[in-house]
């Protein structure tokens, strides 16, 4: 057993508030070791050291915690979740409490001798992640020169071994023009599905926002691009496509609804409604070392504080989209509108959505600055 | 793989997808790649046979008989969902 306690049952009279909906899926944050320095790392820029890292037992036990909440799906990151040396051991146990194992990984550390223990210990799906389409661009976004080369290997073995495979490409400015040739090597590699996630700005996009902001004329070739590829590759290669919502006249319903169907959990053991829910100031996050994952989900306040839509201000209490994108991101409501719980700036209904738009101006007419590339300290 | 599917196609489920029963919702679910489907009963009767060594028709035979049906309602309706199934790729036939 392991230091996260079982639930207690508590003699406080309980706030009268309907038990949340189980989550599907948790992410899985292993670790914030990785070989590589993407300027658009999702994660925060406070990242945790190694020695405050879950063990493969409290990890083990928290997916046990996570399929009695009810969740389905892992999905195990990082950082770089191969940086871990018991990477195998924590896939196993996550099979082994009945989850669905999906492994996001920039294949960097992974060998075919591993790939193989993986597969053996009950590896369902594999996301691999590229940073473009030539060792050049590659290793320029990556920071890490060799990393495409690697990748390439990796692929090969991910292929031999028969692993269902997912090629995950962010795209930006600096790549978003060969988005046609990324789509090509998905099919080429063997992946059933691309998806393309155009940069959302949190975490180190955030800083690197004018290094990695696209323009409206890659922007709306992309669509062009993602709109033929559909067609040319229809039942071979599915493509999902997120575009950048800064472009967008409504917001994206972030995680489908805060505290709704999923959870993170950091290398450490607290766990966070979203990615980025640390940048909002005034909440605070359990841990599941002295919590259990099912009182988190149901009573933290953090997970309630945005739960539902309850909370919305006008003009989306009164909206027809408000149960359709809730308001949009929390984070970036922070970010754009120093206020968590203001509406989306992305939406058009939004005061704020003018700064956005002057973002977007200045950002794209300017040359593109220097990346601030992701590592440990470097905030 | 576009098009409908006939009754001699030989449906399976590839890698990556499977059958899972959800002990806290108490429902059978498809999981694959970014997806976990609920299953009604019907569409969990339907993916328990697929086993990749029948056919459509002889699913659909199977099934007719347990729910003493006319067997060409359940094959149509057999063909729609594994069809959908297939566009998903959740579902592939040889
Ligand atoms: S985005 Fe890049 S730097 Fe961040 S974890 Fe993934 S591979 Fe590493
Ligand atoms: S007003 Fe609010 S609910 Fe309506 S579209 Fe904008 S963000 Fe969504």
């Amino acid at each position: 057993m392991t230091a996260v306690p079982q639930p207690a049952l508590s003699t406080d009279a309980a706030p009268v508030r309907p038990t949340p909906v189980p989550p599907l899926a948790m992410l899985a944050e292993l670790t914030h070791r990785c070989p590589l320095a993407c300027p658009y790392c999702s994660n925060p820029l406070e990242l945790s050291a190694r020695d405050s890292e879950l063990t493969t037992a409290e990890w083990a036990e928290v997916f046990r915690q996570a399929v009695a909440l009810g969740v389905l799906q892992l999905h195990i990151s990082g950082g770089e979740p191969a940086s871990r040396s018991d990477l195998v051991a924590i896939v196993a146990a996550a099979r082994d409490a009945g989850l669905y194992t999906n492994l996001i990984t920039s294949g960097i550390g992974l060998t075919g001798a591993r790939l193989d223990e993986l597969d053996a210990a009950g590896l369902d799906h594999v996301q691999l992640s590229v940073q473009g389409i030539t060792a050049g661009i590659a290793d320029f976004v990556g920071g890490y020169r060799g990393g495409f080369d690697r990748k390439m290997q990796v692929a090969a073995e991910i292929a031999r071994i028969g692993f269902p495979l997912t090629l995950n490409a962010v795209m930006h400015r600096h790549n978003l023009g060969d988005l046609a040739q990324t789509i090509a090597l998905a099919h080429r590699l063997g992946a059933r599905r691309i998806e393309i996630a155009c940069v959302q700005f949190q975490g180190w996009a955030l800083k690197n926002r004018a290094a990695l902001q696209p323009t409206r004329e890659q922007v709306d070739q992309a669509k062009r691009v993602v709109a033929q590829a559909r067609r040319d590759y229809a039942g071979k290669l599915a493509i999902d496509f997120v575009p950048p919502d800064y472009f967008a006249d409504f917001p994206k319903a972030c995680m489908n609804g805060w505290g709704s169907t999923g959870l993170n959990v950091t290398p450490d053991g607290t766990v966070l409604p979203c990615h980025a829910a640390a940048t909002i100031p005034g909440l605070s996050f359990d841990n599941v070392r002295t919590t259990p994952l099912a009182q988190i989900w149901n009573e933290s306040a953090a997970f309630n504080a945005f739960r539902g839509t309850d909370w919305l201000p006008e003009p989306c209490q009164s909206c027809e989209r408000r149960d359709i994108d809730y308001g949009g991101c929390r984070c970036q409501a922070m970010a754009i509108a120093g206020d968590a719980r203001a509406t989306d700036p992305v939406c058009r209904h939004s005061p704020h959505r003018a700064r956005l738009d002057a973002i977007i101006a200045a950002e794209s007419s300017a040359p593109p600055p220097d990346f601030v590339y992701r590592r440990m300290g470097r905030a | 793989m576009t098009g409908a599917l006939t009754p001699l196609d030989r449906p399976f489920l590839p890698r990556g997808v499977r059958l899972h029963h959800d002990r806290v919702r108490g429902v059978e679910v498809l999981l694959g790649p970014e997806t976990a489907l609920m299953l009604d009963p019907v569409g969990h009767a339907v993916l328990a046979e697929v086993d990749g060594t029948r056919d459509i028709a002889s699913i659909s035979a199977a099934l007719a008989d347990r729910y003493a049906a006319p067997v060409e309602v359940i094959q149509a309706d057999v063909i729609e969902f594994l069809g959908n199934m297939a566009a998903q790729r959740l579902v592939e036939v040889a």
